[in-house]
């Protein structure tokens, strides 16, 4: 008896999304496919790639044949290979610190917001004084001291990222914060963590969510222009950014091989951007009826 | 105003303050760092004298200011050489690129944001909206290969390679220079002329404009002469922020194009771990980059009345 309402909601929560998707302009639908594609290709990488990651397996920059797809690389690798296990490490990498770098800055700007006081202040003047200094100089001062290992890598772009993603939390989260509901929860003598978790956060997400696939771009064109000055991800694991850099000698022999590496970049970056601007675009307009 | 400068002066200080003291972040300190595992105390007490960290790290600090502020930056540890040589040129060379990039992108982006608002919702608009939200999107390195393959190897029309030096005349400078300059302004032209056009579109809604309208002014004329000077602030801000990230922005588009710029310096010396070297670059870089960003807030306050005299 319980199980069918359970199972329509289900069904109809199916209903939804596909009604969503049919719904999104042709832009959107671009997007989510692009996105789809790159999962696949991401998930799979090892059934999908002809040859390993790292096996070296004929001469420097063989020309795109039957063996070799798309030709090989400066040592000798398939290029087709590299680039799907490139797009997997890359992407990964990417997401993980996009993760890391949001839940920091939204816990903590969903604390500034809901604490206020000092601790708001003091949270705010660190992104301040972050956020002045320009990204890329801020990674490359800090990857010079460190050097350039993964995880000072990955938890320099994670701080930087979360000094953006603590702005819109804390401002977004302020907005909500001072409502009656949320005034009543704290009378009623619930703990910070019940506040954030089942007051507030559950009114702020959709413009988070948005916020995650932008931060995903900025961090995900971040990564791969370190990976491209050689300071990021480091050989022989692939990656998109330090395969453009790699073989960019053939571009001046008319070979646009070196280009699908940043051009594949340059396409999830743009269906996310797609996606991203539906989503804006449905929440904004969402709130215009209410 | 004054609360504003003072803020950036203050950010500016602190920005210094971390610059200055990254180099506590290592286990060790830098001597010992770079000397690695195999260095014997004496070598490392020798160095570290070198480099002052014998000082305590208030006297420090105060050493590396001062010096920076007067233009003595202390030594490369990669060649020995005096770090204010290597960097003289080439932020000259730099602020030369920016600049180029700069004279290209500003007009041309208002152009596009007026056209923009002026023909907008039509065919042009989207266009340009669809093109703008996809350059946003592309990687520089991404921009500067396609500019390459057809400009410099396809139609042989430009270098691909950007190596400028003094003796150079000013014309075989700017063509030498054209591929790097025409990368940065795809880069920025998207975002200022959406700004631009967003900023004219906003004032478009006005009762003035309405009043303009109903006179039967063209509207053209209109965009020109009504809502142009008055979206004037806004649009100055704009070009300010993104002269601020032409500067910074420069350093991919310099390696690309082996352009001798300060960006390339860096680079290179974070791959050598030059720390005092990537200290002098990020410091200047973080100055140039906080003064253009106060200087977009003040002429915002002072070109609007109303935030120069606040009630």
């Amino acid at each position: 008896m319980l199980q069918t309402p359970d199972c329509c909601t289900h069904a109809n929560s199916m209903l939804n999304f596909f009604k969503i998707f049919l719904d999104a302009p042709l832009s959107a639908k671009f997007g989510l496919l692009v996105i789809f594609i790159y999962a696949v290709f991401s998930i799979f990488a090892p059934l999908l790639a002809p040859y390993g990651e790292t096996e070296i397996l004929g001469a420097a920059y063989e020309l795109w044949s039957d063996k070799f797809l798309l030709g090989t690389d400066n040592i000798g690798r398939d290029m087709l290979s590299r680039l799907i296990y490139g797009g997997r490490n890359i992407i990964g990498l990417a997401l993980l610190i996009t993760f890391l770098g949001f839940s920091i800055g939204s816990i903590t700007g969903m604390i500034a917001a809901a604490l206020g006081g000092w601790v708001d202040q003091l949270f705010s003047r660190i992104t301040d004084v972050l956020m002045a200094i320009p990204a890329l100089i801020f990674a490359l001062l800090i990857l010079s001291v460190l050097g350039t290992s993964m995880p000072y890598l990955i938890g320099t772009i994670a701080i930087i990222d979360s000094t953006r993603v603590f702005r819109i939390a804390r401002a977004t989260a302020m907005n909500v914060a001072v409502m009656d509901y949320v005034e009543v929860a704290r009378l009623r003598g619930e703990k910070l963590g019940w506040v954030m978790l089942k007051e507030i956060l559950p009114n702020i997400t959709a413009p988070l969510l948005a916020e995650f696939g932008l931060r995903f771009c900025f961090v995900f064109l971040f990564i791969s222009a370190l990976s491209f000055l050689g300071l990021g991800i480091q050989p022989p694991t692939a990656d998109w950014g330090s395969m453009v850099r790699d073989n960019s000698t053939l571009i001046t022999y008319d070979d646009i091989t070196p280009l699908l590496p940043a051009g594949a970049i340059a396409l999830l970056t743009v269906a996310v951007n797609f996606v991203v601007d539906w989503m804006l675009h449905k929440s904004s307009g969402l709130k215009d009826v209410s | 105003m004054a609360q504003r400068i003072a803020l950036g002066l203050l950010s500016l200080f602190v920005i210094s303050l971390i610059i200055a003291f990254v180099v506590e972040l290592l286990p060790g300190d830098l001597a010992e760092a770079i000397l690695g595992q195999g260095a014997t105390p004496e070598t490392v007490r020798v160095f570290r004298a070198e480099l002052g960290l014998d000082k305590p790290a208030h006297l420090r600090y105060l050493d590396w200011l001062s010096g920076m502020v007067s233009g003595d930056m202390g030594v490369s540890l990669a060649n020995k050489r005096e770090i204010s040589e290597l960097v003289g040129i080439r932020l000259s060379n730099t602020l030369f690129l920016g600049g180029f990039a700069a004279a290209i992108a500003v007009p041309l982006s208002l152009l596009l944001g007026i056209l923009a608002a002026l023909y907008r919702n039509s065919f042009y608009d989207r266009a340009v909206n669809v093109f703008t939200l996809t350059s946003i999107s592309f990687p520089e390195f991404f921009v500067a290969y396609i500019l390459i393959l057809f400009f410099a190897v396809k139609f042989g029309w430009f270098p691909g390679i950007s190596n400028i030096s003094t003796d150079l005349s000013i014309g075989d400078k700017l063509f030498r220079s054209l591929l790097p300059a025409a990368t940065l302004t795809l880069v920025v032209v998207a975002h200022m002329m959406r700004m631009t056009r967003a900023a004219i579109i906003n004032l478009l809604a006005s009762p003035y404009i309405e009043m303009a309208r109903l006179k039967g002014i063209r509207p053209t004329k209109i965009i020109i002469r009504h809502a142009l000077p008055n979206a004037l602030a806004p649009i100055v801000n704009v070009i300010a922020i993104n002269l601020a990230y032409l500067v910074v922005g420069v350093v991919v588009v310099e390696v690309v194009f082996v352009y001798p710029g300060l960006g390339q310096l860096m680079v290179d010396s974070v791959s050598k771990r030059d720390v005092p070297v990537v200290q002098a670059c990020s410091m200047i870089f973080a100055t140039v980059y906080i003064l253009l960003n106060l200087s977009a807030d003040i002429i915002s306050i002072v070109t609007n009345p109303r935030l120069l005299h606040p009630r």
